[in-house]
């Protein structure tokens, strides 16, 4: 039996964070990953002498150096990060696309403004309402009623065209509730991609969690790779040890878990009730990577960082009856940001659609590898539809692919269901019902990889930290 | 200590928490959090980097007490003096 101050389940983006802050104050702390990879989420990896990011598009949350009280500048500060350490490149700009009809925004709110003005003029004053909602609101509050925001939003804006494009980004990029979402989380992502934006590290995700990892390091965090936690040993209310996958007994005064609520609920013994409920998320996605001989700009697709699309009657966000849903998705060009000198020598093209878990959890091999062909094309013709006419043939230039689906997310993540953004319910708070246990990452709420740094520093802090000081 | 010296520790603190602050001309009898972007979480930090890096304890009920550079030097230098 061996013994530690904090054990943190999950070596994830959140994970990290609260790892560091621990770690910088003293604290004997050890983070377990079942993985060899760190990043959970956001992790990376190498295929046919490639390097791909397993799911980043873009790091939301961009502000420019400078600007005052941003969530990212607070991560940079309470985690001792350099900026420039992050070597955050901005997007070129992204749109949304429904039917015929666009919107495009930058990192520059007025743009966005703009194209509103022009393409829905007579929801100009509700939208600057909205807006002036959306930045009152203090979203980072722990206590927050539970409110729909199509409810609030709709208490603003009439055309539900304008309605659905503006839930549309929102939504793909962090909601695990369907058709609506939580009124807060709305907040929060409307503040992080709208008012400020997306941005990208040259070398992708690998540069934060290289970043995260040296700082961790450097402060004395031990951690453990390829060495899970297979249950958690409880009793009075409280986590008495953990059990690892080789067997290994850890004793721990407090342990911090990123791995979702449902998916810690599940290690727990004897078996707890509320409020570690059993609730987990539904919704998941496909993904398809194509990698081109020929930058993006010289394949004729160099305008768009990131598109989200719809050709359905309305964006319904939901678990399809299908495999997946090819009405909606989201586009991106990785390597498509502002990168100055630096030119990406291939072109990248990302498709996400909404997929249905179970379908693709059951069906046996050989199929699954036929449908993921199936989907792989059905997809790329979807995206065509709304890019420009490519300068080349893209399947003549395309060097590589790939795609993830449900079922490898749950493999690499442990997310039951591949759930990318967890379960509906949050517990905001990161309380468990169990006094040294606490939630960190995607259930507590927190969005995007800023998100994610937040909520581990935040649950550091408020749970383990403060009330030592 | 002299406070002088203390109020330099203290800067030396918030330079670490805050890099992206321009700290050379910060004025003593002036709320630091009226001068500076500081938010609960940095003064946390202040007093978690006091405790980290010379053992001193700050109360909560005693945050009050670090609101300005004066105010810090007043509050800090005895319990930097009590150390040696």
């Amino acid at each position: 039996m061996s013994k530690v101050d904090v054990a943190i389940i999950g070596c994830g983006m959140s994970g990290l964070a609260a790892g560091i802050r621990l770690a910088h104050f003293g604290r004997d702390v050890c983070i377990f990953e079942r993985h060899n990879a760190p990043g959970g989420l956001n992790s990376f990896y190498s295929l046919g002498g490639r390097k791909f990011d397993v799911g980043l598009h873009a790091m939301t949350n961009f502000v420019r150096p400078g600007v005052r009280g941003s969530p990212l500048g607070k991560l940079l500060r309470q985690l001792r990060i350099d900026r420039d350490e992050l070597d955050l490149a901005e997007q070129r700009r992204s749109r949304i696309a429904f039917g015929g009809t666009n919107l495009l925004f930058s990192n520059d709110f007025e743009l966005f403004e703009s194209q509103i003005a022009d393409r829905f003029p007579g929801q100009m004053d509700g939208f600057r309402r909205l807006i002036r909602t959306v930045r009152d609101h203090d979203d980072t509050k722990l206590e927050q009623e539970e409110i729909s925001a199509r409810q609030v939003v709709g208490t603003h804006l009439q055309d539900p065209l304008l309605i659905d494009m503006l839930l549309c980004p929102l939504m793909y990029y962090g909601s695990a509730s369907e058709l609506d979402m939580d009124w807060t989380q709305f907040v929060t992502m409307a503040k992080s991609i709208y008012l400020e934006g997306f941005c990208r590290p040259f070398d992708g995700v690998r540069v934060v969690i290289r970043t995260l990892l040296n700082r961790y390091r450097q402060a004395g965090g031990q951690r453990r790779m390829k060495c899970g936690v297979r249950r958690i040993e409880t009793g009075d209310g409280r986590v008495r040890r953990l059990l690892l996958d080789n067997g290994e007994e850890v004793e721990a005064n407090h342990v911090i878990s990123s791995i979702g609520l449902a998916e810690t609920g599940r290690l727990l013994d004897p078996p707890g009730d509320s409020p570690v409920t059993d609730k987990p998320g539904q919704l998941s996605f496909i993904e398809t990577m194509t990698v081109f001989r020929e930058p993006t700009e010289v394949l004729g697709w160099g305008a768009d960082t990131i598109v989200f699309i719809n050709h359905g009657e309305r964006f319904e966000y939901a678990r399809p009856d299908d495999l997946v849903d090819p009405r909606s998705g989201v586009i991106c060009f990785p390597n498509n940001f502002q990168y100055g000198d630096r030119v990406p020598s291939e072109g990248v093209l990302r498709v996400t659609a909404l997929a249905n878990p179970e379908g693709w959890m059951t069906l046996p091999e050989d199929t699954y590898r036929a449908e993921k062909a199936e989907w792989f094309k059905r997809i790329q013709e979807s995206a065509q539809k709304v890019l420009p006419a490519p300068a080349l043939n893209p399947a003549g230039s395309s060097v590589a692919t790939d795609m993830f689906t449900p079922r490898t997310i749950r493999k690499f993540t442990g997310h039951i269901n591949g759930a990318v953004y967890g379960s509906p319910q949050k517990t905001r708070d990161g309380r468990t019902g169990y006094s040294n246990l606490i939630l960190c990452g995607t259930d507590q709420g927190y969005l995007g990889i800023v998100g994610a740094l937040l909520s581990g520093i935040s649950m550091a802090n408020l749970h383990v930290l403060k009330p030592q000081v | 200590m002299t406070k002088d010296e203390c109020k330099k520790i203290v800067i030396e603190i918030i330079a670490d928490i805050a890099p992206d602050e321009d700290l050379s001309d910060v004025k003593p009898d002036v709320r630091l959090r009226d001068q500076l972007e500081l938010d609960s979480m940095d003064f946390l930090d202040i007093v978690m980097e006091l405790r980290k890096r010379y053992q001193i304890e700050v109360p909560e009920a005693d945050y009050i007490q670090l609101a300005s550079l004066d105010s810090c030097a007043e509050y800090l230098t005895p319990k930097f003096d009590a150390l040696v």
